[in-house]
């Protein structure tokens, strides 16, 4: 619009000079009209949560009672409570189970459907198991896995394999969370690994095959260097929605057997919705919030997200 | 990819008998094959099993076809028969309304969807084309709150939930997600980057007011992404578990998601009734697999689009 004024003649500009500033006034106004249903949802769902949530963390509180100011007591808490260490032991052996083989599962399918599949129909089916609900997909696994009468452990009692407890059983339980996962997010991912492919440009192959360079080292040097901000987007959304591992847990083990799937986010509920002390279950919430920071931009660093090797 | 793959086997002409390359391709399809049956294998198992009768299922665990075929899980589950009815025929005689969990499903998740994608509409074109005070630093915090997990939010805006007395209220699982996405924003700005101001400018000229412009320029110009925006918004809310479970676990409020979590938790342990438990979770997945069916190819596209971006 700022052009607009500009066009009128210079005899005229004492008068054009009141008008834009009369334009600006309206389009300021206008904005604030525009922005001010999304700013009040930010403020009232976002920032002042997020505020409001660093004062809870610093007191004592059952929701019922008025809250009892107890400075650092919760976070100095939480450092001896062998509960809350648990709870990051075994949310890290989940991401670790989660993430790697993953990311690895996704990326061989993506590299695979770019060469092999034509065709949007069957792309589209790795999007199926990321539409469903967590919950849903948590009881499809929960019958499937069944020990009774899974149809998994049918298939594994006809070749002659001994039955597992899966959900169960102390040593299963979080692979298994983890396999059900992996099964809900990697035609996802091997979407975003297969978009960063086809970016990639037609002639670097064509010029490493020229130079007699083999498959794998095309990979190597071409692929994965040129993948890496996508990469990144992958790595740290999955790592950070994986340390954020709730839903399925509350549906199949509640955090069982003996504690084996107490993840962080588990343990944060049942402190706050169980046991009634919000201000130790903020506390908590507060450290993975400040984890969940620190690990994104090391990595994004690590990365060097921003730049394109393709720039 | 695949031209360059063209372009090297032509190259390796001569190498080509060796088997080398078209092993690597039947390995590939088989690989396909293999992903495409772990998909939809989970799937058919509820399909197959939901069809079953609960007291057979024991008998014949590995049966590929339903057990006793019935459809009075399905019958159950939408209501149409009485719980001695199938408490006779081996399930577990709770009742699972799910008339009402789709209503109060359907009326959260199209709420959300709308609202949410309209007002961070209308945020968007503000931050990409009008020229306001503080305009870069609203939109930078906007942003930001992109960076803050759910659950530090989750427990002050129970509290707050709490204190306005929206606790089992479709206001109480609708309010902190009506308003605005981060998410919602940040895409649909980058859409309004996009598209050309001539036709705005045009109609400025002409004395159309700013909300003019927006609702009769920008919005059908941006139809296709709010829509699809629209629809991940709208199955983001659909499969949302935790937030319901917190605020809206009465009856009268309670979604599908958290109806299945406690249907399944009301079942005695040993027995669930599976066949009802599956055919529940079929039935609350339907509008997921149309959505799927139709508009799959749309969203696959967007996925990559901002996988890219």
């Amino acid at each position: 619009m700022g052009t607009v004024p500009s066009a009128i003649s210079a005899p005229r500009r004492a008068t054009s000079q009141s008008m834009l500033a009369g334009w600006r006034r309206r389009e300021t106004l206008a904005a604030w009209l525009f922005i001010l249903p999304a700013l009040v949802g930010f403020l009232v769902f976002f920032a002042v949560p997020a505020v409001r949530g660093v004062f809870i963390s610093f007191t004592d509180w059952d929701l019922l009672t008025s809250p009892e100011q107890v400075g650092t007591e919760n976070y100095r808490e939480l450092w001896q409570d062998d509960d809350f260490r648990h709870a990051i032991k075994v949310t890290f052996l989940y991401v670790l189970w989660n993430i790697p083989l993953q990311t690895v599962l996704a990326l061989g399918i993506a590299i695979i459907f770019d060469r092999f599949v034509r065709g949007s129909g069957i792309r589209s089916l790795l999007l199926l198991p990321w539409l469903m609900p967590n919950v849903v997909i948590a009881l499809l696994f929960l019958w499937l896995l069944d020990p009774g009468i899974g149809i998994v452990n049918y298939f594994l009692d006809l070749v002659g394999l001994p039955e597992q407890s899966f959900f169960g059983s102390v040593d299963q339980a979080l692979p298994t969370i983890a396999g059900v996962n992996i099964w809900r997010y990697t035609g996802y991912t091997a979407l975003l690994f297969l978009a960063g492919i086809q970016r990639i440009p037609k002639d670097l192959y064509e010029a490493g095959a020229l130079d007699g360079a083999s498959e794998s080292r095309m990979f190597m040097n071409i692929t994965l260097p040129l993948l890496r901000p996508v990469m990144t987007f992958v790595l740290v959304t999955s790592i950070v929605g994986s340390f954020q591992i709730y839903d399925t847990i509350a549906v199949t083990t509640q955090g069982g057997p003996v504690d084996a799937t107490r993840v962080l986010y588990w343990f944060i509920y049942q402190e706050a919705f169980e046991r009634y002390n919000f201000g130790y279950a903020t506390a908590a919430a507060m450290l993975l919030f400040l984890f969940l920071v620190t690990i994104s931009l090391i990595q994004m660093k690590l990365m060097r997200a921003n730049e394109s090797d393709l720039a | 990819m695949a031209r360059a793959v063209q372009a090297q086997t032509a190259h390796e002409g001569a190498r080509t008998d060796n088997g080398g390359p078209n092993f690597a391709r039947w390995v590939s399809i088989a690989i396909v094959v293999l992903f495409t049956f772990l998909t939809l294998f989970p799937l058919y198992w509820a399909l197959r099993t939901a069809f079953s009768t609960q007291r057979l299922l024991l008998a014949e665990p590995g049966n590929l076809l339903p057990v006793g075929f019935t459809v009075d899980s399905f019958r159950q589950a939408l209501g149409l028969t009485t719980a001695s009815e199938s408490v006779a025929a081996g399930g577990s005689g709770r009742t699972f309304d799910f008339w009402r969990y789709l209503l109060n499903t359907t009326i959260v998740s199209v709420s959300v969807a709308v609202g949410e994608v309209f007002f961070s509409a209308m945020a968007a074109y503000a931050f990409a084309r009008l020229r306001f005070p503080l305009r870069n630093q609203i939109f930078t915090m906007f942003i930001a709150a992109l960076m803050v997990p759910s659950i530090v939010l989750l427990i002050p805006n129970f509290v707050l939930i709490y204190d306005l007395g929206w606790i089992n209220t479709y206001q109480g699982i609708i309010a902190p997600t009506l308003l605005m996405s981060p998410y919602a924003v940040f895409f649909l700005r980058q859409f309004f980057l996009g598209v050309n101001r001539d036709l705005e400018e045009a109609a400025r000229l002409d004395g159309a007011g700013y909300f003019e412009v927006f609702w009769r320029i920008i919005l059908p110009i941006c139809s296709g992404p709010m829509l699809t925006l629209g629809i991940i918004v709208f199955i983001t809310q659909w499969n949302d578990y935790l937030w319901p479970f917190l605020v809206g676990r009465d009856e009268s409020v309670r979604v599908l998601t958290v109806a299945l979590s406690v249907f399944r938790s009301q079942t005695p342990q040993g027995s669930p009734d599976w066949p009802g438990l599956m055919a529940g979770t079929l039935l609350a997945s339907v509008p997921i697999i149309l959505i799927f069916a139709f508009l799959g190819k749309r969203l696959a596209n967007s996925i990559q689009f901002t996988g890219v971006k």
